[in-house]
């Protein structure tokens, strides 16, 4: 037990955050939120031959093979930076399903920057389904929600296959397939609504059959991902009103100087300090319990994280914009792209409501049975 | 980065529980899970004979060095400690602020003589000490201490009044800020006196609080004497030692009682489910809130332990004590609301008043936000120290 980042882990939160702050701040973020594809593929290339492309796929195949604690590093200084990028999309949520799986296929790819990915599961909203036809699969059905999903080169689309949860890859544009990217408020993520009408899939599409109970792993991990980003970014939207009051000056004195300014600043570093705890207790937890552990723990620790974390996120992002006062409520000041970011981060992956009744079901709430005792 | 614990850890815990099954039985069954915040009034003697019963089998002291009597345990034992003991139902302790505060801040700042005359007295279980810090006019203002103490010969005379002072009506010492230098104030010219409290001079009154009980008490010094020698540090340096001790709050011993707060909501929880509450989505969103936020509190705790060797405090240990104090609170009105109307009964007639353990969480849970730096005082803290905002101006 040591609750604190090793020498490596603390070597690659520097890199992260010193190369992020140079080329990927919300300088970048502007720049980029205005295009359509909502990305810069020339910098995204820097960030493969970083290795976060690889950071968690295993070295056997062309990896990092580090774990959960790294990503979560990865993903708090994406936050901070607010970095548009396929991360998110290629890394904590395709390259997490299929180390989840134990897959084969595409980790290669995904490590080496070659392809970008995204998973359509549990993560969106909707339902597909798959029928078998001669010697392939035929899905259809409808998905709002899915990040990446008009941009990415791989799409994972979970499907109800006989009863069960299958897992499909779908390589790049294929007949029945529409994919349309949604206009956003919070301009830095890119959601899509995938129409599957029709799509014939070969048999080798099928990525696993049974993958229900793998995408549960993995989408719990993303969760713990999405809260490691709500850390960075809320104690960005912290630095940046804490620097703006003490700077602006009314009634003769630094506004910072108001004991109203100071403790809402305090409660901002409250909900900062232990939403990281959250996050890295849940990331600790993601890696012991591995690929195939007792789910339960990492369901709990993952729930209480993204819910505590992203309201935290948001929480700061609206104090930041009060406490900017009148130019917090600009297009100029960067507050308004972390308030956005917050509240799309809230509904991302379940939001708070969804995953406290999720903690009551799994603390044992609905074991009344043994209440009557 | 990690949490689990390592096969050496997991036997040091069947160790100490095994000691806890073991010892917490006979006479001291009774004293499972009281004596805790709240209800330190409980089985008092019982309690001092526990104590020495721990003190002998060497479990007080876990975590001070060996050269100071202690087991010099790593972080991770003393983790495991504190948890296993709350675990186990084991009571509140009587010897905590000597374990806690004094032995250390005797250990830190302390002569040789002081540390052979004092330190085996806490690792025994046989000296009980208080801290007097507080005053009536010097609570979140603490450097406006008005007790005085004057060098007469080879003894300080005390002049002056301390309040909220736990465990004085029945400790043998007591750790006192006094203003050694005339006309001084503010954090110059105080002094770190270890005074002992059976003497003429000092008068001891209890205070009855909201709860019907009596935790803390009123300490008057009237010509209270201690030896030259019982300073710590030297005159004039009391506020940076006083310091020193608030420091050692933050020790491993929160994880403690962190069980001892899971307890209370495992109690809570399990009435929520009797009584149907559990059912009510409202209530099933607060208990799992509630659940969180002390998984959270633990990990904040093990982050802030892990930065032990940091000279820099860290942001988490900054906030804990606004967190904790406040989750807690808050734990306190959950409880009430599970009960509903029937929070408010408890057993026995009418014109008495003896609270059960949730109405006694309710209502001490309201100076959680208040003593040890009270929740306005902790966000002044957290925004000019850990934030670097302009400071409050002083008069």
């Amino acid at each position: 037990m040591n609750f604190a980042f090793t020498e490596d882990q603390l070597l690659i939160q520097d890199a992260a955050r010193g190369w992020l702050g140079e080329f990927a701040g919300p300088a970048h973020a502007r720049k980029v939120m205005a295009t359509k594809e909502g990305y810069d593929p020339a910098l995204w290339q820097q960030a493969v031959a970083l290795g976060w492309t690889g950071l968690i796929v295993p070295e056997t195949q062309g990896g990092l093979g580090l774990g959960f604690v790294e990503l979560a590093i990865l993903m708090e200084e994406m936050g901070r930076a607010l970095y548009p990028s396929p991360f998110e999309a290629t890394v904590a949520l395709a390259a997490n399903a299929l180390t989840a799986l134990g897959a084969e296929r595409y980790l290669e790819a995904i490590a080496a920057g070659d392809i970008t990915a995204t998973l359509a599961a549990g993560n969106a909203i909707g339902e597909v389904t798959a029928t078998p036809v001669d010697g392939g699969y035929r899905l259809d059905g409808l998905l709002r929600h899915v990040p990446d999903g008009a941009r990415a080169d791989l799409v994972l689309v979970a499907a109800t296959l006989d009863g069960r949860t299958a897992l499909f890859a779908i390589e790049g544009e294929v007949a029945g397939l529409t994919r349309t990217g949604l206009a956003t408020m919070d301009q830095t993520r890119r959601p899509a609504e995938l129409r599957f009408e029709g799509v014939a899939l070969p048999a080798a599409a099928l990525i696993a059959a049974d993958a229900g109970r793998a995408l549960a792993l993995a989408l719990d991990r993303a969760a713990v991902a999405l809260a490691a980003h709500a850390v960075g970014a809320a104690e960005k939207c912290l630095e940046m009103t804490v620097d703006y009051t003490k700077g602006r000056v009314q009634f003769g004195r630094p506004v910072a100087s108001f004991q109203a300014v100071k403790h809402q600043c305090a409660d901002m570093a409250l909900a900062v300090e232990t939403s990281r705890s959250a996050a890295y207790w849940a990331a600790c937890v993601a890696d012991d319990c591995g690929h195939n552990g007792d789910g339960t723990a990492l369901a709990l620790a993952a729930s209480g994280a993204k819910s505590w974390a992203g309201r935290a996120y948001f929480d700061c992002a609206a104090t930041a914009i009060q406490l900017h006062g009148g130019v917090g409520f600009t297009w100029e000041y960067d507050v308004h792209l972390y308030f956005k970011n917050a509240r799309a981060l809230e509904a991302v992956l379940g939001d708070g409501a969804h995953h406290r009744e999720r903690v009551a079901h799994l603390i044992g709430l609905d074991d009344l049975a043994e209440a009557a005792q | 980065m990690k949490l689990s614990f390592s096969a050496e850890d997991e036997a040091f815990r069947a160790e100490i529980s095994g000691w806890m099954a073991d010892h917490l039985t006979g006479p001291f069954a009774r004293l499972k899970n009281r004596g805790g915040p709240g209800d330190e009034h409980a089985f008092f003697e019982e309690r001092r004979a526990w104590e020495r019963h721990m003190g002998k089998a060497g479990w007080i002291g876990v975590g001070w060095p060996t050269s100071a009597g202690g087991r010099g345990a790593p972080l991770s034992h003393q983790v495991i400690f504190y948890e296993e003991y709350a675990r186990a139902g084991g009571p509140g302790r009587v010897g905590h602020i000597g374990e806690g505060l004094a032995g250390p801040t005797i250990v830190a700042f302390g002569s040789e003589d002081q540390k052979r005359r004092f330190l085996p007295g806490i690792l025994s279980g046989d000296d009980l000490w208080c801290q007097g810090y507080s005053e009536p006019n010097a609570g979140s203002d603490l450097a406006n201490v008005r007790t005085r103490a004057r060098l007469v010969g080879d003894r300080w005379v005390i002049d002056g009044q301390k309040v909220w002072t736990s465990l004085a009506h029945v400790s043998d010492w007591c750790f006192v800020i006094a203003r050694t230098e005339d006309g001084s104030s503010g954090h110059r010219g105080l002094s770190y006196l270890l005074v002992p409290m059976n003497q003429k001079g000092i008068t001891v009154r209890p205070i009855q609080q909201m709860t019907g009980t009596s935790e803390f008490n009123e300490v008057f010094f009237d010509g209270a004497e201690t030896a030259a020698e019982n300073i710590v540090g030297k005159p004039g340096e009391g506020w940076k030692v006083a310091m020193g001790t608030l420091a050692f709050e933050r020790g491993a011993s929160t994880l403690g009682q962190q069980m001892a707060f899971r307890n209370q909501l495992d109690e809570i929880i399990a009435i929520a489910k009797a009584n149907g509450r559990a059912k009510d989505p409202v209530m099933r969103q607060r208990l799992a809130e509630a659940w969180i936020g002390l998984q959270i509190m633990r990990a904040n705790a093990l982050r802030m332990l892990s930065q032990a060797g940091n000279p820099e405090l860290p942001r988490e240990a900054y906030v804990s004590k606004l967190y904790w104090a406040t989750w807690h609170r808050d734990l306190g009105k959950l409880a009430m609301d599970v009960l509903g109307p029937e929070a408010d009964v408890f057993p026995g007639e009418p014109g008495t008043y003896e609270l059960t353990a949730l109405q006694q969480l309710f209502l001490f849970t309201r100076s959680d936000t208040i003593y040890a730096g009270t929740n306005e005082i902790q966000r002044n803290i957290i925004a000019e120290r850990a934030l670097g905002m302009p400071r409050e101006a002083r008069a």
